[in-house]
């Protein structure tokens, strides 16, 4: 089960948590843009994703838990 | 070898005894920086070097219908001009950083580069670009973030909304998020009192006092060389690769010393710039800004108009909250508007949350990160409010946020479940702190404020050498703003069981390392400490192997403890320990030279949390405020030297104070820049400053060996809240608009 923010439901007709099989972050991204087309200019932008508090950016082989909380960012940025 | 984070002989769930973590050494680069030994961006030179000059857009917004550069060409000394026909379309990913670097069809604000000189002075420079003739058509232009938005607005760029976008608003707006969970309207309905209040913020600097510069060195064989004050080297190699079309490995780049960054030295502005003239001259050529070039054209940070409303039960407890953030970012996408929804409520335990951010450009010059990017505006919006329903039911302004504080187990307002985190002992340290009731004196007041930032880790690469001698040498590639060369040397020390000043760190260049995220997201002490720890624990196995083979026994059967090689059991025979410079002696004759690296993206770094006090004094006749006593609390996870963690505490504070109090961005009518000089620019000096007193909280992150957690941009995030509630306390009027001038509170006072 994925949570995704709020105004990225118009991809996801409606639902702020969507089911995608995946045991990585990458079976999660590509998963998501597979279900999801609408989804991917976003992605395309960057995200990052908060898996049981917390955040990757980009390890795509980061393992996922059956019962992990999983949670789509926006792409966090630094000073 | 065993090679667990524990040290010998302590026990599980035991914290962990350090020797030199914790302690306070001296800086390896202070007698550099105070004797004028250090070399920044400006002080490095080359045979035959050519000076480069920009020059700048003197319009807000207007078309280019030509450049005519032959004049200055043709003068003497002139080796070369540089336009924007002079660089290729670019990647993708790079086009806006290019065209903020030199302006292709438009310029976007006051000051935007539209060409470029490099000849054999600065004064034939300067002459050169008085001799370059650029037809400009003016367009309307717009600066302020809500004018931007209106559907009637000046365009700067036609179709750059994206799908999130709704109708019937300006083309201005490129983005709108949205976060939350939970029905803030039936939240508002159960809440004793809804307050809803307006703010506004304005564009401040990063304030560095090291302006940009860089000496670059381009040959016809394409083999390029810069030196660069930068806060990522590697950054700084990749994006001017992108931007001029050359392979990263051709192109070294070396970090200087730096002298300020905070978030604004994380792009480039000159450094394409220098190449292609070094390319087209076939000379070296520098590049230093004025300080009227630094704030005219480098990133500040947005300016912003927030609307927040909240609801509150006269127990404190908050039932909904919501916040419209609107942020502007310069003339290209890219405010932090994002971050700012995401952490605009983060502190709170929230059933009923909502946060809408818009991404919104401008005529102003691009912004840039500047410590926490995004989250200080928020904060100062959303503490306010929390502050005034507080004060209004007669409550303890730290009881309510105790109250409603996000902890573990919380469901964040951005989304995620908060494993543990230390914001109630922030807020708890806080309140048994005797700051808290000190007495206050005539025309004072007393603020708190909260604030969070997420951090992250990223590429990172170490390289530890063991040298003949047996003294360290560590190679990171960040440069160093916030004193990582100690506090690397200090992990490699505690971890290979040496002194501190057997250790040297230096910032290798991007010839020396892999790839490594810029220092920025307070990531290096987590992260590069991180890959220290872990190349002292590969060059530790290494040494206990050379042990073992002098004593000719396994190497399974070695441990490493003080500073020793020594047999792990009696088992494994009994030898004198071997100490590191023993083993460093006769390495030749066991296998070579002994190091260890580690290359690794250290992602899963944890949230941060902070709390502020401040005391203000405010002059009923005048309008000044003065800061008179500051007190910030912070979890650090582990403090590896605590002097420079109170120094991040203190800078993050002091630029929150400047921001809330003196500094602006201010434009004429015409969308000038009013004020691009340290004089009219006000940012607090010493003088105007009380000591900033600290407390370092040390809950350890476990996503760390030594429980370290960032602490860089935190610190700036509750500080516009923080003093804005004590000025309003002491002004007797609530203070809605940054930074509160002493002309801003003295009308804020008289209209009552």
């Amino acid at each position: 089960m994925v949570r995704i923010w709020g105004s990225l439901t118009s991809a996801t007709d409606g639902q702020a948590d969507v089911e995608i099989e995946a045991t990585t972050l990458k079976e999660l991204l590509d998963g998501l843009s597979e279900k999801y087309p609408a989804i991917r200019p976003q992605l395309q932008r960057g995200v990052s994703v908060s898996i049981d508090g917390k955040i990757y950016n980009d390890s795509w082989f980061q393992p996922i838990k059956p019962d992990s909380e999983v949670v789509l960012l926006r792409r966090i940025v630094g000073g | 070898m065993p090679l667990d984070d524990q040290t010998p002989g302590q026990k599980p769930g035991e914290a962990r005894q350090f020797k030199v973590v914790g302690t306070r050494p001296l800086r390896p680069d202070g007698i550099d920086k105070v004797t004028g030994r250090a070399r920044f961006g400006a002080d490095m030179s080359a045979p035959g070097m050519l000076i480069g000059r920009v020059l700048r857009s003197p319009h807000a917004h207007a078309r280019i219908r030509s450049i005519d550069a032959s004049k200055a060409e043709a003068l003497e000394g002139v080796k070369a001009v540089v336009t924007r026909a002079d660089f290729g379309a670019g990647d993708d990913d790079v086009a806006d950083i290019l065209d903020n670097c030199m302006a292709g069809e438009k310029a976007l604000y006051d000051g935007h580069a539209v060409a470029a000189v490099a000849a054999t002075s600065a004064a034939i420079a300067r002459k050169a670009l008085k001799l370059i003739d650029v037809d400009y058509e003016t367009l309307p232009h717009v600066v302020d973030v809500d004018a931007a938005m209106k559907p009637d607005a000046p365009v700067l760029h036609e179709g750059l909304s994206d799908e999130t976008v709704p109708d019937g608003v300006s083309q201005n707006v490129v983005h709108r998020v949205e976060f939350g969970h939970g029905d803030v309207e039936a939240g508002f309905a159960k809440a004793d009192k809804v307050l809803e209040r307006s703010f506004k913020t304005a564009a401040t600097h990063q304030g560095y006092i090291e302006p940009h510069a860089c000496l670059a060195t381009m040959g016809t064989d394409g083999i390029a060389d810069l030196w660069v004050c930068t806060q990522g080297h590697y950054m700084v190699r990749n994006t001017c690769a992108a931007i001029l079309g050359i392979d990263q490995g051709k192109l070294r780049v070396t970090a200087s010393e730096i002298g300020g960054g905070f978030g604004g030295k994380t792009t480039v502005f000159l450094e394409p710039v220098a190449l292609a003239l070094s390319r087209k001259a076939n000379r070296p050529v520098k590049m230093t800004m004025t300080r009227e070039e630094v704030l005219r054209a480098t990133g500040p940070t947005s300016s912003t108009s927030i609307d927040v409303k909240i609801g509150m039960n006269k127990d404190g407890k908050i039932t909904a909250a919501s916040a419209d953030l609107r942020y502007q970012g310069g003339a290209y996408q890219g405010s932090p508007a994002d971050m700012g929804s995401m952490t605009a409520f983060a502190p709170y335990d929230l059933e009923n949350v909502k946060t809408v951010g818009w991404d919104v450009v401008t005529n102003r010059p691009k912004a840039a990160a500047y410590r926490a990017p995004g989250a200080p505006m928020a904060a100062f919006a959303v503490e306010s409010v929390v502050d005034e329903l507080a004060k209004g039911f007669g409550l303890d302004p730290l009881d309510v946020r105790l109250k409603n504080a996000a902890r573990e187990g919380t469901k964040s307002s951005y989304g995620p479940t908060f494993p543990a985190i230390g914001l109630e002992a922030t807020l708890q340290a806080a309140k048994d702190h005797p700051h808290w009731k000190a007495p206050l004196g005539p025309n004072q007041g007393r603020g708190v404020a909260c604030g969070f930032w997420f951090n992250f880790g990223g590429d990172t690469c170490v390289s530890l050498n063991i040298t003949p001698d047996g003294t360290v040498t560590l190679s990171e590639g960040n440069p160093d703003i916030g004193g990582s060369r100690a506090s690397m040397s200090m992990m490699a020390a505690e971890e290979l069981g040496i002194p501190y000043d057997q250790v040297r760190t230096v910032i290798a260049d991007t010839g020396a390392l892999g790839q490594n995220e810029v220092t920025d997201g307070s990531r290096v002490t987590f992260a590069v400490g991180l890959a220290t720890i872990k190349a002292a624990r590969n060059a530790k196995k290494v040494l206990c192997e050379r042990a073992a083979m002098v004593w000719g026994i396994d190497p399974e059967a070695v441990e490493w403890a003080d500073g020793c090689a020594r047999p792990a059991g009696d088992n494994a025979g009994k030898f004198p320990p071997m100490s590191l410079k023993e083993i460093a002696a006769i390495a030749s004759n066991t296998g070579g030279p002994v190091a260890g690296h580690f290359e690794v993206n250290a992602e899963g770094a944890g949230v941060s949390f902070a709390t502020h006090m401040v005391d203000t004094e405010v002059d009923p006749e005048t309008g000044a405020v003065k800061v008179v006593r500051y007190t910030v609390f912070q979890d650090a996870g582990k403090a590896v030297h605590p002097a420079y963690v109170e120094g991040q505490f203190q800078g993050g504070a002091v630029q929150g104070i400047g921001w809330a109090l003196n500094e602006e961005y201010i434009y004429g009518e015409d969308g000038r820049l009013q004020n691009p000089g340290f004089l009219d620019y006000r940012i607090p000096v010493a003088s105007d400053l009380p000591m900033i007193d600290t407390v370092i909280l040390e809950i350890p992150n476990p996503g760390h060996p030594y429980g370290v957690r960032g602490v860089g941009e935190t610190s700036i995030v509750p500080p516009l809240a923080a003093i804005a509630n004590s000025v309003s306390e002491a002004a007797g009027v609530r203070m809605t608009d940054l930074p509160m001038s002493p002309p801003k509170v003295l009308a804020a006072i008289q209209n009552g």
